[in-house]
């Protein structure tokens, strides 16, 4: 740390500190020491303070502690001459900077609470979102686990121009990363300047407006603590545990933007504590020696063309980014990018025509890889706001490529197109809904597109599995109603097949540790019967993962000799997952909550938890925002049974799983099942209904308790007996 | 040069010897040119242990041609009498450390039982750390029990007769096996002192690769148990170091106030001092002779030990103590223990200064004794200032201070270091590692030990050291040396820029350190073995001390305790580098055995280099070999990772 930055930090940690202490005493003087504070909708309480000090600030009367801590962390300033060591006293400063920060938000929640719009998207009066609630977090954070989203940038002040701003955004879009942005500089913010160059802010497009004050940065850096705390299994507390992690883990960096006042300095301290370096646009001194970061600790004067290249590269971020033949951007980042209403240029599907994809396999001398055909009129052919009916057909082939991967290959066709700016895509199969937007359309973007995105991303993910791919892009009614006509045939098909398959029927399971970059001890075991607890694998996806990359997180797994039947043990899994978890788990059960439970990484769809009272289990959604009869809401039993822990009781699993045949049943199976919420009920009405009749009880899904029964286990145990639920009458689930 | 400058490139100390010679008072420097050393000692090859003797047995003079090897009369040879001769002074060194460190349990132990209340258990922290490493329980026990059994079990080392001294757990595990195979883990501090005296009696131990291997048994016992205790226990009760201010050379003497320089080695009797000054009613007294005040100074280590906790000033290092007196200003010098010259006494006739010795281990003829019981120490220090006070009127018109003195910043004790690299959150040794890794930092050299009027005072300690943070490596220093250093204005935040190499000064910008770290009195060097450790366990740089882009020295070394100090470096695996004389040239085997063949047996070895900046590329040297060894002598590429990479790193 250069003197002058440390000086700056130190006298920027202090004005931040007294800021917080005046707030602090105002709010406790109009609403005394009871009263409740906090972010929103977060079993995190304010997570920097959490994550770091163990502290759970719940009432104001909880922040004095902490402001006392702030205060020992507090240096005295730095002398001309002579100066005492610097670096340390800067870092802690940076900290109490953080602390402080985090006091001043949550009383700015009580004073104001619709200051920020607490949601994904930004108003249209408003642009600021304020910390993400957990249901945001884990939706957002399971991209950093996944591996979709390798960091984020935090982006502090504003651009030279709406125009650069737009630029920097983008490139860092297309590396994959967030960009947190907060604070102002000569009257302007990043997030307006993006606005203003008609770029779609919010956590769709990953271009999230925190806030308008430096104070907001710290928004960013409670995200990082949760993602340490939620996925890595870090207890609140054990900060160096949960700034090691990620510093290994989250690549962020901090990017000021603009004059670095002494405010922006105690934070960009207080950032480098996680191992998040700073790159400047100004010529702010340098600090080159590395060992808190991976590498150097702040670079400044990078111009703008060179900024995200440079900040990339000091973060030690190795982004693998895609490279596809269009004239709009691509990446994950443009996922969650809408077309609406005046933008739309062409629309195909959404029910207003048919959209219909499949991918299907066809001999060698049948492909001509890299053809790319639209029978049809093209954007060209059509007036916007235009509509027209859409079949599109890849056909691969390859010595590799199996019947049973086609699913898998046009499953990735929603993300792979949504990935494109200015294009949406909605849904799969036969109910497809594509936007094309007038922007894509004005930088050149035309239907062939589609198949030159799907072409070269099919083949870089999937090349080991097929070799050759063409892609058939029809848009003339008659067609298109064969290919659907053809598709449906297939599709019908597939089902049946997928459904006959059991975990009896394959010698082979899979692994799946693609989490351990978050939660290194976790280990997904995936059977036919047991898809994958995200939701996204399933075993059938792992096996083709397997084939892709032999070396990869999906391995196969040969089941062994069967250790418990009922529990769904084998030697195979166990010893695999004894030496996948690094010696942290010595058994699992595939069946079983209560012995032996399979860890979760915190991404799961699902908790399921035990009810003793009720003698069955209940489940929770990850989007169920309210309280269950478990008395925890979903994300404090995530925090509970998440980051690969193993806590009996408590399974993490997929939605699909729950009518899958051999969801729990070492417990007692879909019997025991006493309370989910409606959504998921009624997500999953139809194949639990199925399951229902397996199962020779037509009307279970009625004896099944939800939010509108109760929230309490005493709440819903009347409603059981008088349904006769048959988990009354099942031997104790507590064994 | 004119011969003042041969003797000190320290202007305050010229000043003062050219004052001593006006007003007729001898010092060290005259005698150092009236009188040789004596060259059959000098190299090691005196026997004197038995009456048949002292036997001769000079190395055969080269150009004599191929003479018959001589003997003493019971037959020992040249090489037994050198290696001998050299673990005796291990011996005597291990017992200068280790009954300072004894001093220092008893201590702390009446501390712990509440009979000093002058002292008390300042750092828990530490003393956690302490009573885990002495395998004393913790529990849900009282500070004061975990701390009177810490002070049990500690002095319970020095007369352990069996087992392993329980510090060697501390050094790498590498290490500890190769002592373990060597045989060579002492079992108890005074065990192995007395054990090496015996060995080194008439007709014993007459095997020079024995003696000297021994001898490095006896010097673990040093650095490892006696000095150790000593650093952990006075950190204790006294407060673990942290970077302080303070200023250095005899211009922090003061001609109005009453001057009091302590002097020695032990902290006790300085810290009763510090508080004792603030006594109401000394400062009243003091008040009252006309002086504005009284101003307490350090002199050798015991001014390291106040330096470090209280930013107390220093007046200077060993062969400035007379010089000190010369100034006229001194009203007391008080000594305890350990290189006070005996001259001192002399040199205060010349002046109106009361010297007054406080150990009962130490007395000087002509001096005034106030003897020193931990168990009455303010009324002891109380006494001693009054004995200033009253001195104050009897000073006499040839007063003269010379204004030089100089900003030092100080205070980086082993846990301090670990706390600047990465502040309260992310304190680690690994900024430390990294750096050395990627060259900023060529290395790491601990440059300890004395000073020697046998060489021009602070030369060749201050060229190598000027020469090795050129050269980018970053030097840990203890002990006198550590003063040259201050004198000179290497240990400011400001040297980095003006003298280290870029990527040194870069890093030591980055903290915010000085490239010169003051790790205290010479009885820390413990210190440096710790952090050496800790640079091993961070990780990337083996896993042995031996391993490490590392070396030390201590080029004017005089005292036996510098021998001792260089052996523990040496059986720790540091090549360790002496200056001014080496004291078994007498016999050519027992050298090489030092300097060569030890590297094969304790991967350590001795050096010796008279011309400090020959003596500066050996350890460099040696360094580029060290990190040729590691693999870390080129650049290396920058390490991206995407997320297959994050996957392979183990869980925090």
């Amino acid at each position: 740390m250069s003197k002058i930055i440390a000086s700056a930090a130190i006298r920027g940690a202090h004005k931040i500190v007294e800021r917080a202490e005046k707030k602090y005493q105002e709010a406790l003087d109009k609403w005394g020491p009871e009263q409740e504070v906090g972010f929103p909708d977060t079993a995190y309480y304010l997570p920097v303070i959490y994550a770091i000090l163990g502290i759970p600030v719940k009432k104001m009367s909880d922040m004095k502690p902490v402001l006392d801590r702030c205060r020992t962390l507090l240096p005295p300033p730095v002398k001309e001459k002579t100066a005492l060591p610097y670096l340390a006293p800067a870092l802690d400063a940076g900290m109490a900077t953080f602390f402080a920060e985090e006091v001043i938000e949550a009383i700015r929640y009580l004073e104001d609470p619709n200051f920020y719009t607490n949601q994904e998207d930004i108003l249209p009066d408003n642009i600021w979102l304020g910390a993400a609630n957990d249901v945001i977090f884990r939706k957002r954070g399971v991209e950093f686990v996944d591996g979709s989203a390798p960091g984020f940038a935090a982006i502090v002040g504003a651009a030279p121009s709406p125009e650069i701003a737009k630029k920097i955004a983008t490139e860092l879009q297309e590396k994959n990363l967030y960009v947190f942005m907060c604070a102002e500089h000569g009257g302007k913010r990043f997030s307006e300047q993006l606005v203003e160059a008609g770029v779609q802010i919010g956590w769709p497009t990953r271009l999230v407006s925190y806030g308008p004050d430096i104070t907001a940065a710290v928004f960013a850096m409670g995200f990082a603590c949760r993602v340490a705390m939620a996925f890595g299994g870090i207890k609140p507390g054990d900060f160096r545990k949960n700034l090691n992690y990620n510093k290994d883990r989250t690549f962020a960096f901090v990017m000021p933007m603009g004059f670095v006042t002494d405010e922006w300095y105690a934070n960009a301290a207080g950032a480098i504590n996680w191992g998040f370096p700073t790159i400047a646009d100004t010529p702010i001194p340098e600090v080159l020696p590395t060992g808190i970061c991976t590498y150097e600790h702040v670079v400044s004067n990078i111009p703008h063309d060179h900024i995200v290249q440079k900040a990339v590269e000091v973060r030690g971020l190795k982004v693998n980014v895609a490279s596809v033949p269009i004239p709009v951007s691509y990446g994950p980042a443009f996922e969650g990018e809408r077309v609406r209403g005046e933008d739309i240029y062409l629309e195909c599907g959404g029910g207003r025509t048919h959209a219909v994809e499949l991918v299907i396999s066809k001999r060698m001398d049948e492909v001509e890889d890299g053809k790319v055909e639209v029978i049809g009129p093209d954007v060209d052919g059509v007036q916007p706001p235009g509509q027209l009916p859409m079949a599109i057909r890849v056909e691969v082939t390859g010595r590799k490529m199996q019947e049973d991967f086609e699913p898998i290959l046009e499953r990735q066709i929603h993300h792979l197109i949504n990935y494109a700016q200015g294009i949406m895509h909605i849904g799969q199969r036969d109910i497809a809904w594509l936007r094309v937007s007038k922007g894509a359309v004005a930088k050149g973007f035309k239907l062939s597109h589609l198949g030159k995105i799907l072409h070269a991303k099919l083949h870089q993910d999937f090349g080991a599995i097929f070799d050759k791919a063409q892609v058939v892009i029809y848009t003339e009614p008659k067609a298109v109603d064969e290919v659907l006509a053809q598709a449906r045939a297939i599709y019908g098909k597939r089902d049946a097949r997928i459904e006959g398959m059991t975990d009896e029927t394959t010698d082979t399971f899979y692994s799946c540790t693609l989490c351990q970059s978050f939660a290194p001890s976790h280990v997904c075991v995936v059977s036919p019967e047991r898809t994958g607890l995200c939701g996204a694998y399933n075993w059938m996806d792992c096996k083709a993962a397997f084939e892709i990359n032999p070396t990869g997180p999906n391995q196969p797994i040969p089941k062994g000799d069967m250790l418990d039947p009922k529990l769904g043990q084998w030697k195979g899994t166990n010893d695999f997952v004894m030496n996948a978890s690094r010696q942290k788990i010595t058994q699992v059960s595939l069946y079983s909550m209560m012995v032996d439970p399979m860890t979760t990484c915190g991404c799961c769809e699902c908790i399921a938890a035990v009810l003793p009272m009720c003698n069955g289990i209940m489940t929770v959604n990850r989007d169920f925002m309210g309280m269950t009869p478990c008395g925890m809401k979903f994300t404090t039993l995530a925090g509970a049974a998440g980051g690969g822990a193993v806590t009996p009781g408590f399974l993490g699993h997929s939605k699909y799983n729950v009518t899958q045949k051999k969801w729990l049943t070492g417990d007692g199976g879909l019997l025991r099942l006493v309370w989910l919420p409606k959504m998921l009920k009624d997500e999953l009405r139809e194949r639990l209904q199925k399951r229902c009749e397996e199962i020779g009880i037509p009307n279970f899904i009625d004896m099944i308790a939800d939010e509108t029964i109760g929230m309490t286990e005493d709440a819903i145990l009347p409603f059981l007996e008088e349904k006769k639920h048959p988990a009354l009458t099942m031997e104790s689930i507590l064994g | 040069m004119s011969d003042l400058e041969k003797k000190s490139i320290d202007p305050a100390t010229i000043k003062m010897i050219q004052k001593a010679a006006v007003d007729g008072c001898e010092t060290i420097f005259d005698r150092a040119e009236a009188m040789k050393p004596c060259p059959i000692g000098a190299e090691g090859s005196c026997c004197k242990n038995c009456a048949m003797g002292p036997c001769r047995v000079p190395a055969p003079k080269k150009k004599d041609g191929p003479a018959k090897k001589r003997m003493g009369l019971c037959g020992a040879t040249a090489e037994t009498i050198a290696a001998r001769n050299f673990a005796r002074m291990v011996a005597a060194g291990t017992a200068a450390h280790s009954d300072h460190a004894r001093g220092i349990a008893e201590a702390f132990l009446a501390t712990a039982k509440g009979e000093v209340p002058e002292f008390k258990i300042k750092d828990e922290q530490k003393l956690l750390q302490v009573a885990m490493d002495l395998d004393v329980e913790i529990g849900d026990r009282s500070v004061q029990e975990i701390a009177i059994e810490v002070g049990k079990k500690a002095l319970e080392e020095f007369g352990r007769q069996q087992g392993e001294v329980r510090f060697v757990k501390r050094a790498p595990a590498k290490r500890q096996e190769i002592w373990r195979k060597l045989g060579i883990v002492p079992r108890g501090i005074d065990r192995e002192v007395v054990e090496l005296m015996h060995r080194t009696h008439m007709g014993v131990d007459q095997d020079y690769k024995s003696l000297l291997l021994s001898a490095a048994r006896c010097a673990l016992a040093d650095g490892w148990a006696g000095s150790m205790i000593s650093t952990d226990l006075q950190d204790i009760i006294f407060g673990n170091p942290v970077p302080v201010l303070g200023e250095i050379n005899l211009g922090v003497l003061k001609k109005d106030e009453i001057n009091v320089v302590v002097h020695g080695h032990e902290p006790l009797l300085p810290e009763v001092l510090v508080g004792a000054v603030k006594d109401p009613e000394i400062k009243k007294a003091a008040l009252a002779t006309g002086a504005k005040g009284i101003n307490l100074v350090g002199m050798c280590c015991s001014a390291n030990e106040i330096l470090m906790r209280h930013g107390i000033p220093v007046a200077g290092n060993f062969l400035q103590q007379e010089l000190a007196i010369v100034t006229g200003a001194v009203d007391v010098m008080v000594v305890d223990v350990q290189c006070e010259m005996q001259s001192l006494a002399q040199v205060a006739k010349c002046y109106h200064t009361k010297l007054i010795t406080t150990s009962p281990k130490a007395k000087i003829e002509g001096a005034m004794h106030i003897e020193f019981d931990e168990h009455h120490a303010t009324a002891v220090a109380k006494k001693i200032l009054m004995e200033a006070i009253d001195n104050y009127k009897n000073r006499r018109a040839n007063v003269e201070i010379p204004d030089d003195k100089t900003d030092q910043v100080v205070g980086f004790s082993y846990e301090t270091i670990n706390y600047l690299l990465g502040g309260m959150f992310r304190a680690s040794y690994r900024p430390l590692n990294d750096n050395i890794i990627n060259g900023r930092i060529r290395g790491i050299a601990g440059v300890v030990g004395c000073n020697n009027a046998r060489v021009t005072h602070d030369d060749p300690n201050l060229t190598l050291i000027k020469e090795l943070i050129k050269n980018d490596v970053i030097v840990l220093v203890t002990g006198c040396a550590a003063m040259t250093c201050g004198k000179a204005g290497l240990l400011t935040p400001e040297a980095a820029r003006k003298y280290a190499g870029e990527g040194l000064a870069s890093v030591c910008e980055a903290v915010g350190i000085p490239p010169v770290l003051h790790m205290g009195s010479c009885v820390d060097n413990s210190r440096i073995l710790l952090a050496a450790t800790a640079v091993v366990k961070a990780g990337g740089l083996g896993d042995d001390i031996s391993d490490l882009p590392a070396a030390g020295a201590a080029l004017e070394w005089m005292s036996e305790k510098a021998v001792a100090i260089g052996h523990y470096f040496v059986a720790s695996g540091v090549y360790t580098v002496f200056g001014t004389t080496w004291p078994t040239t007498g016999s050519e085997e027992v050298t090489k055995h030092l300097f060569e063949e030890f590297e094969n047996i304790t991967k350590g070895k001795w050096g010796f280099e008279s011309d400090p900046l020959k003596a500066a590329k050996s350890m460099i040297d040696h360094i580029d070999k060290k990190r040729k060894a590691l693999g870390i002598d080129k650049t290396r590429e920058r390490v991206l990772f995407d997320m297959a990479k994050r996957r392979e790193i183990d869980a925090a």
